[in-house]
């Protein structure tokens, strides 16, 4: 009970975090990277010795690719941004770079690619949050008293609209102090997030529909608060779990899957705390509006 | 309760035999010499099938230009391009490439393109040029050949004839050059091909339709090579070899021979792709290194170790008796899952291994939901022991059902719209939350069932238990 009846106080704080999130996303800005606005990535290793960024730099504007954005990758190596390369320009700046340099990988993007990526990241998210919504909507139809149905489902919208959004301000602040780019596995991120948290915030309602047909002699407000305590040990616990595989992973994993990891974990911490301390809450101040 | 536990002691068995299959096919993959054993030597058939960011290797995405194709033609134009492609890094040796066509939408402005997959390429350099060139038809004639006396008809006569070289890929090939030599005449001066069917038998043909200078070229070609071969060229290979049966001056041929329809439709293809080329562009390359691909793969094996390690001890710590089950369940789980990739296969990348991770965590979500459950029943403390089994199972389910289905649209609808990364997210995820439902709701259920416990003690009081909680306060 002790979440319902505090329930102003954590949806503030929800609100809060929300701020806070679209403040560090326009303060810090999100950092696009080729596989939204194209362009390359090239990354080298040294046999020896590396040579310092600004040497790097003026090697490649020697053979006319302009500027660069050159990052370390471990001790010999770097990783190296720029515009949209072809395959003979990379050589050309390959010889011009010596014989000591390996190529490690290239990713070269072009700016119709990304313009699609962009398209079926916003198609797919919109798709997802639709299926969400109908999901929702269908799995709660018997229920219709004393909250209808459908406010199940935007409740669980709201919820997970609340997950991403704070998810992406953390990712925005990481982003900013470890200096990565947004990519496709972002997306992935974010939108696997969706699904976790949504079948978080299920799960709760699922207990919630239960008792409201069970025990009808309880006000609604009694059956969110029991229902509440009843679940919240196994959100934890799984929460715990997936968090303990995706801690594994952030450690030991590869490289191309920390962002995803670290995303992933993020959003798996704000989910269980938005299904336990904010889904439900919500779901009572709507059926209140509803009476007046 | 014997049918329960018999059903439980297959499941263990079946578990045991997956474990041999997955250990056997990796441990003999490498070994170059055939086993005695024939059982293994099968099932080292089956490795796992690692994606490019694993293996090394190149991944290029062109774009198609196809303002001079009619809309109607378009598919046929891409699926020839691809085949003529494929051949084309065929040539070049590439052990298993992948060729598609991704056909526009309105996500890409109905751009068509070609994705080209070639595993362990990392200079591709060489590979783009190769592939960059427009399909090249061309005809050509017999080399005269030493008269030998016996006169042997059609193919038998081109087999006996036909010798053998070692390309650049060191792969043995058919040598052509030593049958046939270049003429002027060339896919450039073929206006259009047409498949027809013969109007009394009914046999699938294909008819040729050269513009002036080539019918002028053919007319010539023909004369002089009247019962002899012609052989019409696509990309250095032999497409037909159709032979001459009289000189034919208005540029119209026919070849005819045993095609099915389907054969001769696929030549039409072919040749109105040779005359019509597909110019392609290149918009995307991505090459990694073969070292970086070991070490994700090696990284992504260790993180799921230990992160299955990690869930199987706190399990076993928080619920005791159950949470042994459900490892034995997650094990056997972890098993299924990794003989689905061979056996299907599922292409696996990083991001495949990390689906695959996250689903042993979801996995263990619907353990944790039933077990919560069942305690619950006993806390209520108004049935024994075993029905409280039975009716945790049976509350949760509807739960674990709807919790799931959520990340089943989600990984549906990310494989749909996604690029080769996030597909095989997706589709890892996908299998994964499936298996899992199945291993939660009947391993764990069959394994607690057939341990079959009825009173209540304090044994049982303990093994129940979990976590801070005391088992009295659970079991009252």
């Amino acid at each position: 009970m002790f979440i319902v009846n505090h329930r102003k106080i954590f949806i503030g704080i929800s609100g809060l975090l929300v701020a806070l999130a679209i403040f560090s996303m326009s303060y810090f800005g999100l950092n696009f990277g080729i596989d939204f606005v194209g362009g390359s990535l090239l990354e080298i290793k040294y046999e020896n010795e590396r040579p310092s960024p600004v040497d790097l730099q003026s090697i490649i504007e020697s053979v006319g690719i302009g500027s660069s954005l050159i990052q370390p990758v471990g001790e010999l190596g770097y990783s190296i941004k720029v515009r949209d390369i072809t395959d003979a320009e990379k050589n050309s700046l390959l010889v011009a770079l010596g014989q000591e340099v390996e190529e490690v990988g290239f990713n070269s993007v072009g700016p119709s690619v990304g313009a699609e990526l962009v398209k079926k990241s916003i198609i797919s998210f919109i798709l997802v949050a639709l299926g969400i919504i109908l999901w929702v909507a269908y799995s709660f139809r018997k229920v219709s008293k004393p909250v209808s149905s459908w406010k199940y489902g935007i409740t669980a919208i709201l919820a997970l609209v609340h997950d991403v959004t704070i998810t992406a301000g953390v990712f925005a602040v990481l982003s900013h102090f470890m200096h990565t780019d947004i990519d496709t596995l972002f997306v992935v991120a974010i939108l696997t997030v969706l699904g976790l948290s949504v079948s978080d915030t299920i799960v709760m309602f699922d207990r919630i529909r239960e008792n409201v047909r069970n025990k009808q002699s309880k006000t609604f407000e009694e059956n969110v608060g029991e229902s509440i305590i009843q679940t919240y040990p196994r959100s934890l616990l799984t929460s715990i779990t997936t968090i303990l595989v995706l801690i594994s992973l952030i450690i030991f994993g590869p490289a191309s899957t920390k962002i995803l990891a670290i995303t992933l974990t993020v959003g798996m911490v704000i989910g269980t705390y938005s299904s336990i301390f904010l889904a439900s809450p919500l779901l009572v101040i709507f059926k209140n509006l509803q009476k007046k | 309760m014997l049918k329960t536990r018999i059903k439980a002691l297959l499941i263990v068995l079946l578990g045991v035999g997956l474990g041999f299959f997955v250990y056997y096919s990796e441990i003999n993959k490498d070994n170059p010499e055939p086993s005695s054993n024939k059982v293994v030597n099968f099932i080292s058939r089956f490795p796992f099938k690692l994606g490019l960011d694993l293996s090394g290797g190149s991944h290029l995405v062109y774009k198609a230009d196809l303002s001079n194709v009619e809309k109607a033609e378009v598919s046929n134009s891409m699926n020839s391009l691809r085949d003529i492609i494929e051949r084309r890094v065929n040539i070049f040796g590439v052990a298993e490439p992948m060729i598609q066509v991704q056909e526009g939408s309105f996500t890409n402005n109905y751009e068509e393109r070609l994705i080209v997959d070639l595993p362990g390429v990392t200079d591709v350099s060489e590979a783009i040029k190769m592939i960059g060139q427009t399909p090249m038809l061309d005809f050509r004639t017999e080399v005269p050949k030493e008269e030998t006396g016996e006169e042997v008809e059609g193919e038998e006569a081109e087999a006996e004839k036909l010798t053998y070289k070692v390309n650049e890929a060191g792969q043995l090939v058919p040598d052509y050059d030593s049958l046939f030599q270049l003429t002027d005449l060339t896919g450039r001066f073929l206006d259009k091909a047409v498949l027809n069917f013969d109007q009394t038998t009914g046999e699938a043909m294909v008819s040729l339709q050269f513009d002036k200078e080539g019918a002028d070229l053919f007319k010539q070609m023909t004369t002089e090579n009247v019962g002899k071969t012609i052989a019409i060229f696509l990309d250095g290979y032999p497409i037909s070899i159709p032979v001459v049966n009289e000189a034919i001056p208005d540029g119209q041929a026919i070849i005819s021979g045993n095609f099915t329809p389907k054969e001769a439709k696929e030549l039409v293809d072919r040749l109105n792709s040779g005359a019509l080329p597909v110019p392609i562009s290149l918009v995307s390359t991505q090459t990694i290194g073969a070292s970086l691909g070991d070490e994700a793969t090696q990284a992504g094996v260790f993180a799921a170790l230990v992160g299955f390690l990690a869930v199987a001890i706190f399990f076993i710590l928080w619920f005791r008796l159950p949470g042994v089950i459900a490892v034995l369940a997650l094990s056997i789980y972890t098993l299924v899952m990794l003989s689905i990739f061979k056996l299907v296969p599922v292409v696996l990348t990083a991001t495949g291994i990390a689906g695959f991770i996250i689903s042993i965590g979801m996995a263990v979500d619907a353990n944790v939901l039933i077990f919560e459950r069942i305690k619950e029943e006993l806390r209520e403390d108004k049935e024994d022991l075993a029905t409280s089994i039975r009716n945790g199972f049976k509350r949760a389910w509807l739960s674990v059902r709807d919790s799931n289905i959520s990340t089943i649209i989600t990984s549906i609808i990310l494989y749909s719209f996604g690029t080769t990364l996030i597909k095989s997210f997706a589709l890892v995820l996908l299998i994964g939350v499936v298996t899992s439902l199945i291993s939660a709701v009947l391993v764990s259920r069959l394994f607690l069932y057939s341990l079959n416990f009825k009173r209540r003690s304090k044994f049982t009081e303990f093994m129940f238990g979990s976590g801070f909680t005391n088992a009295k306060q659970v079991i009252k």
